[in-house]
Formats: C-alpha cells, structure tokens, sequence
C-alpha cells in the first residue's frame, strides 16, 4: 500500500522541531508499524537523508522502549497494544499517518520521536523498592501469599514503564505509572513496612518532575498497552491520605 | 592463553563453601576505595552493581537503553528454574545439576553448574522478598510448571511475563542503591572499547549516544554483562540492539572467546512473513505443556490444519520420543521441525512451519484454564498473525535464540584478562552445548547476586592498584581509535544502508551456519564474510554526524563487530567436527538423524584468541572432566 506520513523531526533538544509530510510506497499488510518505519527510514537513506529516529528494543511489547503518538492516540489504535505490536493491516491503501513523539512537560524531546523519560526512573528511586539486601532472605514459601491479592499485585506489576499514560492524559499524569508500582506493592506483605514512607516519596518526586494532577480522564487506561486499570489510581490516592494522616514515616 | 579455571578442591557439593571460605575479604571501610565498572543492567548487570553496591563497593552502570529497566531480560516469558523441590515430585540440587549437564550434551564444566544449581534456590528467596508476583496455588504456596529437557515441575513464572518481573525486581534494588549514591547509573551510553593496563583491565571507552561525546569510564576491576549475540543471524529472537560489540571489542583485548558457535535455536518461534521483517517473536516453550506438535503424514498436504483427520497427522515429537514427548529439549525440537520441512511436510504459506495445537488441551481443561496459562502469549501471536490460536493451531517454526558461547571464565567469572568479568549471557559458563529453558534467568541472577560479590572481593583482595585516570595514554590511545573508526564509517559516504548488510551477513550465516552445519558450507561462509566486510568498508552509507543522536552509526558500529565476529563463529563450527547440543554438523549423524557425539577428541571448551586483524585466531582447548555425570548417548526417547 501507499501511505501518507506526517513526521515530528526536531535535530535535537534545542531545535525547535515541526510536522514533515513524506509519501511511503510498497507497505505490506503484514509488517508491523515499526517496520513500515523500517522500509521508510531505508527509502530516506537511499535518498541521502537522516533516517527518522525512534525508540523501540524487544519488539514483541514489553521492554517499554516504543514510544510514538499515532494520529493523536499513544501507540496508536489497537486497545492493550504497544506500537511495535501494531500491525499496518490496520490501516489501508493511502491512509495518511501523524506520528509524534509523547508530550509532556516532563518528558522533552531528544531528537525526532525520542523523548527522555530518565524522570520515570527517578521516581522509582525515590521509593519504587523494598529495602532488601541480597542475601538472608527466608524461604519463599514460608510467606504465603493469597492468590487473589498475588494476582492483584501482578496485575499492577505488568506496568511497563513506557509513559503511554503520561502522553495520553490532558494534564500528562503520571499517577496510573506511580500507582501501579504503589499498588503492586500494597498487595504484597513485603511491601508494608515501607507503605508510608514509599507513596511520600513517590508522589513528591512525581510532583517534582513537572507531572501533573489526575482529573478523572481516564484517558491513561485506555492508553496502556498493559491495560492498567485506574484502580491503582485511587489505590495510590488512598494510600497517600493515609500516610499524611498517620504522619507514619 | 592461561585457561586454568581455577576449580577449588574437595567433593562436588563442598568446593562453593570451601571456595568461600578460602577467598580473600575486602575490609568493610576499604570497600568504597574500589571501584567496578559494570556494563548491563540486564538481570546479571543489574543484580551485580546492586548487590556489589550494597557491599559497600563504588559502582558505575552503563545500558544503552533509555533506562535500565529495559535490559532484553526484560523479554524473557517462560520461568526461571530452581530445585526448591516444593512439588515434592523428586527434585533436588543434584537433579538440577544432572538436567543441567546432560541437557548441555556433557559440554559444561561441572563444577560451575554444581554451583549454579546450590545458588537456585537462594535466587527464589531472593525475589520474593524483593516483591516480585510469582504465580501462586490458592493457599498461597509458589506454582510451578514444567520446561524442556525435565521430568518435574522445577520452574517459577510471574505470567508471561518472568523476566519482566525479575528485572524490575533486580532494577528496583539498583534503583535503590542509585538513590544511596553508591551506583552511578548511565543510561543510553555504548561501550566501545575495553582498556588493559599493564595487564589488568581498568576501564572502559563509552560513547554518550545523545551527545556523541567519547570519554574514558576507569576503575579497579570491570564487569561485562552485555547479553548475547544472537543478532549476528540478523533475524532472532534478541531485541533490535543486542550486539556483540563489548564481548567482541575485550576479545581483541586478549579476552578469549569460548565456543562461539554454540547458539540456541529455539523451537517455538512465529515463522517469517517476508524480506521486510526485523525481528522473530518466541512463543514461550511453556506452551509445549500443553500444546501438541505436529505436521501432516503425507508430503505436500496443504489442507487447512482443521480439516486433516487425526490419522492422517504425525505428532513427531511424540511418536520419535515417547519418554519426554512435546518437552524434549529444544535443540531436539528444533532439528526435528527442520527435518520435517525438509521432507516437505512443513505447514503455511512458505512451507517453512509446523503446527502447535492446543484443542486437545482445550477440550480437556476448558479454554478458561488455558486463557489463565498462556493469554497473553496467545494474545500475541493473534496480534502478529490475524489467526486465532484457540480455533487453529498455531504454526511455528525454529529461530535464533540463545548463545551458549561468550567470552571464557574461569570459576570466580573471570576471564583471560586479569580484572575483567562476565556474567550472565556474555559468558560461556554453565550451560554447554545447549541450555535448557529457564535455566539462563536463573544463571544471570546466580552470577550477579551471589558468585561475582564474592570473587571480585577475592580479586581485590588479592591485588594492589596503581591509581590511574582518564588521562591514563592507553585511555586517550584508545578513545581516540575509536573516535576515528566512527568517523570512517561515516566517511565511507557509500551506497547502501547498514540494515541491508547486516541482513546479508544473516543469510549467510543461517544457510552455512544455522540449524545443520556442514564443511562445505562453512567454507563457502568463510569466503563470503570476507568479501561482505570488504564491501561494507567500501560502500556502507551512515548519513548524519559523529556528534549526535546518529542510530544508523550506533547500528555501523555493531554491525562492523558482526561482520569480524561471524568469522570466529564458522571457524569454530568447522573445527569441531562433531555433533553436539545446538552444534549439528551433517557429516556426524546417527542413521536416524540423531547428533553423534564424539567424547574422545571434542570433550573440551574451545577457545579463541585474537592475533590481529590479518592473522587468522589461534584456537585454545580447556578439558572438560566428568566426576559425577558420565557423560552418555543424551537419550530422550
Ligand atoms: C524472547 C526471549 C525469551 C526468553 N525467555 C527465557 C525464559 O523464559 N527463561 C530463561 O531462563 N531465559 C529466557 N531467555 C533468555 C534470557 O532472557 C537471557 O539469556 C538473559 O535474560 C540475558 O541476561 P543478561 O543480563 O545476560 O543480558 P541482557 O538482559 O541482554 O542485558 C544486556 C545489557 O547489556 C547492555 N549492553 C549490551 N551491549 C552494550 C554495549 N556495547 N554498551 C553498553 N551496554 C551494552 C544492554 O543495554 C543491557 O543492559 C529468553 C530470551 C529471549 C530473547
Ligand atoms: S519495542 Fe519493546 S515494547 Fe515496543
């Protein structure tokens, strides 16, 4: 098929960056959207220009890397999909593609599609763990864990940190990506003696990062590639209240 | 090359504790004095630089990814074993061990999977206190399901989704360690370049792959854990920018390089659709608990899968190995598909496929426990193929997967270069001539939470450091080479892409040296990989600058490594003529098509030294010992 594609470049940070209209031929149904961008890249190549930068790694949906704004929706119209799960048999012959880099205040664009989300990895540092040391860990058994709750804290753990949430939400919200960990977390025994002191933390770094308040869109579950429900919103939300009022540390 | 690979004294199951006892200690308050150099931040990197952090040591973490959480563990689906013996199904670390050798064809060094087998189930305690959601029975017990190449229920998963979730566990230790200021973390940073002074290596040449700059990263001791280099094939299951270039570039350090041709072709993968495709996507082995393989009888049946009558199917696995059926292990899975397409018998549109049926499954347990099993996995290959898996087989077919070989370590992970460990899959160490599923997560967590915080500890212990820095002349020498080999690569100014010579180079090596190897074609390999280079040198294009987010030259850069490596990789398959774990050469077969062995002249790890670029590699033996495993005809009938 031919498609019509409008592309964000920007050369770095500092360049200012616009929309780019290119015409793509010879795109079958089978690829992925990612290698669509494959057989264009190589056409501008083979035209001496710079091939458009973007980020993506594993390719089957789970290391979070992928990340492009695809006529306005993160990763694009499949529900619980990330962009390289995409497939082109979703679209049809000349269909014209925008495709944009996430945007958000917090995460600024490093060149083409490629945005810097180092701020995600900061709030896990802020609180995202259980103090454990490796070594001295008592027997995995001797905890049992409720399968209802261990599902739960599976459910909220299938976040893959690719920021879907962020760009999709009007006020770029982190709170469905700091409420899963929060969640996963609140559903597991070894989380609670830091319950407290881990939602402080977290929430004040993603304050800190420039992220804005939820305000009930929802548009970040049905963005997420890993269908996180908003549940870990009001989990997180919850969890925050009670660390204030307890004034637990 | 010295390969003494220092294996402690006294029985088996006493030589770790022994070990641990005999090694030196680092005091306490001198631990921040010493510094590591840790490249990965998968799950072997990034246990290692949190747990070496939490010693006390002064890490620093290099990934090329936006975020260490990334790391291609992050792929893994299956599980992650260890002989907790919790289905009381006859488990044990002796068990786990024998699996282990006999599954790498009796190609492993014993002592090393003894170890890997006694750390297992420590590994489990371990991420369970770290929070990471194993699948659990009802009463609240770990679950555990059943891998390739095993007769008990051994391995733990978390979903699909097992190595996600052992990252994050690992990283979120890293994360906190980040936090502590003990573990400086660098993200999107490429390591181009090893530096050895006087005899040790002491650091590393990054390049910043958002500015372009190069610089020097020093310390005392480095720790490679860059993953495997299954990409040389071009198409793999490996995520898009796994390389070969740190193992390869501390290679021509005088690093050696342990059977580079032993590599992994797993049996389940989605076959191929076309030129355009990049990547392979794995369909995890646990589906073969419940789904049934299988090809037509007759030649050129091209019916749809549903419409074949049961007797007219040949459920091959079962019907050549009775014993282990479904779940033999992969290398034997992986030749029998081949055979089988051979013949003609393969499925789909190319030929080129076999099917993995579940209705059987279906029919006995209900779609509802099936979707509980493998619903993201099936919600996958939906995805990918517009087919559905719970109405029609699934097809699939062998891919690259897994490198055995790496760089050679000794017991205490180090390689022929004093100061420079490996871990995880960058090494060679425990898993022979092929690995058995679920068995690589478990192997990078052994090495980086509980085997290399105490041998680096022995290494410093044992050794005084001159103090250096970045100023260092071998630092700025070599910092400088590789400036100038990226700036070659962007003046060749030539014709055509990177891509398209790295999917050459992968063509040449799957047909000379993929599933079935054989002299003639590992010949022909070793003429064409020489003329593609040379090509490559001459007419590769990489637009844009050095000073830049630039991914075409980030690719050149990986892709010049490959073009050199693949060489080492045909040049150890023709020389070990035999027929071993995911090695088959055609001349050493059984009348029945089976992998013959030969003990008596290849019981050994063959490893590679580098002699310079126009000198052809000279070929190392370390001998291999059986104690305990004898080796024997591997049987799975
Ligand atoms: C699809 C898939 C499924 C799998 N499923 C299973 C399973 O179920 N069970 C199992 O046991 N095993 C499985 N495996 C194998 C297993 O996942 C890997 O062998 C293992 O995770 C490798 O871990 P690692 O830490 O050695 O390397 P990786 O996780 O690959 O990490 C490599 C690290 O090195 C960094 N790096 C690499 N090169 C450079 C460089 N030049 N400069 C700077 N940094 C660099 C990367 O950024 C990354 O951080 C699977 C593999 C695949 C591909
Ligand atoms: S590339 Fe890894 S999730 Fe898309």
């Amino acid at each position: 098929m031919h498609l019509t594609l409008h592309v964000w470049r920007q050369k770095s940070a500092n360049d200012k960056g616009r929309l780019v209209q290119y015409e793509v031929d010879n795109i079958s149904s089978d690829m992925s959207f990612l290698e669509m961008l494959d057989v264009f890249n190589e056409s501008l190549i083979a035209k001496g220009e710079e091939p458009v930068a973007f980020d993506h790694d594993c390719r089957e949906g789970i290391c979070g890397a992928c990340s492009l704004v695809i006529n306005g929706i993160p990763h694009g119209p499949d529900e619980g999909t990330t962009v390289c799960q995409l497939h082109m048999r979703r679209f049809k012959d000349g269909d014209t593609i925008y495709i944009e880099p996430w945007r958000a205040k917090a995460f600024p664009v490093i060149r083409d599609l490629i945005v810097d989300r180092t701020a995600f990895d900061r709030i896990q540092q802020a609180g995202g763990f259980i103090t454990i040391n490796t070594g001295g860990a008592p027997d995995a058994n001797a905890l049992p864990i409720a399968k209802t709750e261990a599902d739960l804290a599976m459910d909220a753990a299938a976040c893959i940190g690719c920021g879907a949430c962020v760009a999709a939400c009007p006020n770029a919200s982190a709170m469905l990506f700091v409420g899963a960990k929060v969640s996963q977390f609140l559903h597991l025994p070894q989380g609670h003696p830091e319950r407290a002191r881990r939602v402080k933390a977290m929430v004040e770094q993603m304050d800190a990062e420039g992220f804005g308040n939820c305000t009930n869109h929802y548009e970040c579950m049905a963005a997420c590639p890993k269908e996180i429900d908003v549940r870990v919103i009001a989990e997180l939300n919850l969890e925050f209240m009670k660390a204030k009022i307890s004034g637990r540390e | 090359m010295n390969l003494d690979a220092k294996i402690p004294d006294g029985p088996m199951a006493e030589k770790w504790d022994n070990h641990r006892f005999a090694m030196k200690l680092v005091n306490p308050a001198n631990k921040r004095k010493y510094k590591v150099i840790v490249v990965g931040t998968g799950l072997a990197g990034a246990s290692a630089a949190a747990t070496m952090a939490e010693l006390g040591y002064n890490v620093e973490n290099y990934c090329y990814q936006d975020s260490a959480r990334r790391a291609h563990s992050i792929a893994a689906q299956g599980g992650i074993n260890a002989a907790k013996n919790y289905q009381n199904d006859g488990d044990s670390i002796y068990r786990l061990f024998y699996d282990t050798v006999k599954g790498g064809d009796f190609r492993s060094r014993e002592a090393n999977v003894y170890r890997l087998a006694q750390v297992s189930n420590a590994i489990i305690d371990q991420c369970v206190a770290q929070g990471v959601p194993f699948a659990r029975e009802y009463g609240g017990q770990l679950a555990n399901r059943s891998f390739g190449g095993a007769q008990v229920s051994r391995t733990f998963y978390a979903r699909g989704q097992t190595g996600q979730q052992l990252l994050l566990g690992a990283y979120s230790a890293l994360m906190r360690q980040v936090a502590a200021g003990t573990v400086k973390l660098v993200p999107r940073s490429e390591m181009l370049d090893l530096v050895v002074i006087d005899g040790r290596a002491r650091g590393i040449i990054v390049r910043d792959m958002v500015t372009g700059r190069i610089y020097p990263a020093f310390g005392d001791a480095v720790v490679l854990a860059t993953g495997g280099y299954g990409n040389v094939f071009y198409l793999s299951t490996n995520a898009m920018g796994c390389n070969v270039t740190a193992a390869y570039r501390a290679y021509k350090r005088g690093a050696g390089f342990a059977n580079p041709c032993y590599m992994q072709i797993h049996p389940t993968c989605i076959p191929v659709t076309g030129d355009h495709q990049s990547k392979l996507t794995l369909m995890s082995e646990s589906l073969r608990n419940d789904g049934r393989v299988w090809v037509p009888k007759a030649v050129g049946d091209k019916r749809a899968p549903n419409d074949i009558p049961e007797a007219e199917r040949d459920y091959y696995l079962e019907r050549r190995y009775p014993s282990f059926g479904n779940l033999v292990p992969r290398d034997v899975a992986s030749r029998a598909a081949k055979q089988v397409c051979d013949e003609g018998r393969g499925v789909g549109a190319t030929g080129l496929a076999v099917y993995l049926d579940f209705a059987d499954a279906i029919k006995r347990l209900g779609r509802s426990a099936i979707e509980q099993r493998y619903g993201n996995l099936f919600h996958m290959y939906h995805k990918i193929t517009d087919e559905d898996p719970y109405t029609m087989p699934m097809r699939i077919f062998p891919a690259v997967h897994y490198t055995m070989g790496g760089l050679w370590v000794d017991y205490n992970l180090m390689s022929t270069i004093p100061g420079l460990h490996v871990l995880g899959e960058a090494n060679f160490s425990d898993h022979g001539a092929n690995r058995l599923g679920a068995s690589a997560l478990m192997q990078g967590l052994a090495d980086g939470y509980f085997v290399i915080p105490y041998t680096i500890g022995h290494y410093f212990g044992s050794n005084t450091f001159d103090p250096i820095d970045g100023e260092h002349p071998a630092f700025q020498e070599a910092a400088q080479a590789a400036g100038s080999r990226l700036q070659k690569l962007l003046d060749v100014k030539g014709s055509r892409s990177v891509d398209s010579f790295h999917r050459d180079l992968g063509h040449i090596m799957w047909t000379h040296c993929g599933m079935s190897r054989k002299r003639e074609g590992l010949e022909t390999a070793l003429k064409e990989i020489p003329k593609l280079r040379e090509e490559f040198w001459r007419d590769v294009r990489v637009p844009g600058s050095g000073d830049q987010l630039n991914v075409s030259l980030e690719k050149a850069g990986r892709v010049a490594d490959f073009l050199e490596f693949s060489e080492i990789v045909v040049r150890d398959a023709l020389a070990r003529e035999e027929s071993c774990g995911g090695h088959f050469r055609e001349e050493h077969q059984t009348p029945e098509g089976e992998a013959k062995r030969d003990d008596e002249n290849f019981s050994h790890v063959a490893v590679w030294e580098y002699k310079g670029d126009n000198e052809e590699p000279v070929m190392h033996k370390e001998q291999l010992t059986f104690d305990l495993v004898k080796p024997s005809v591997r049987s799975y009938k």
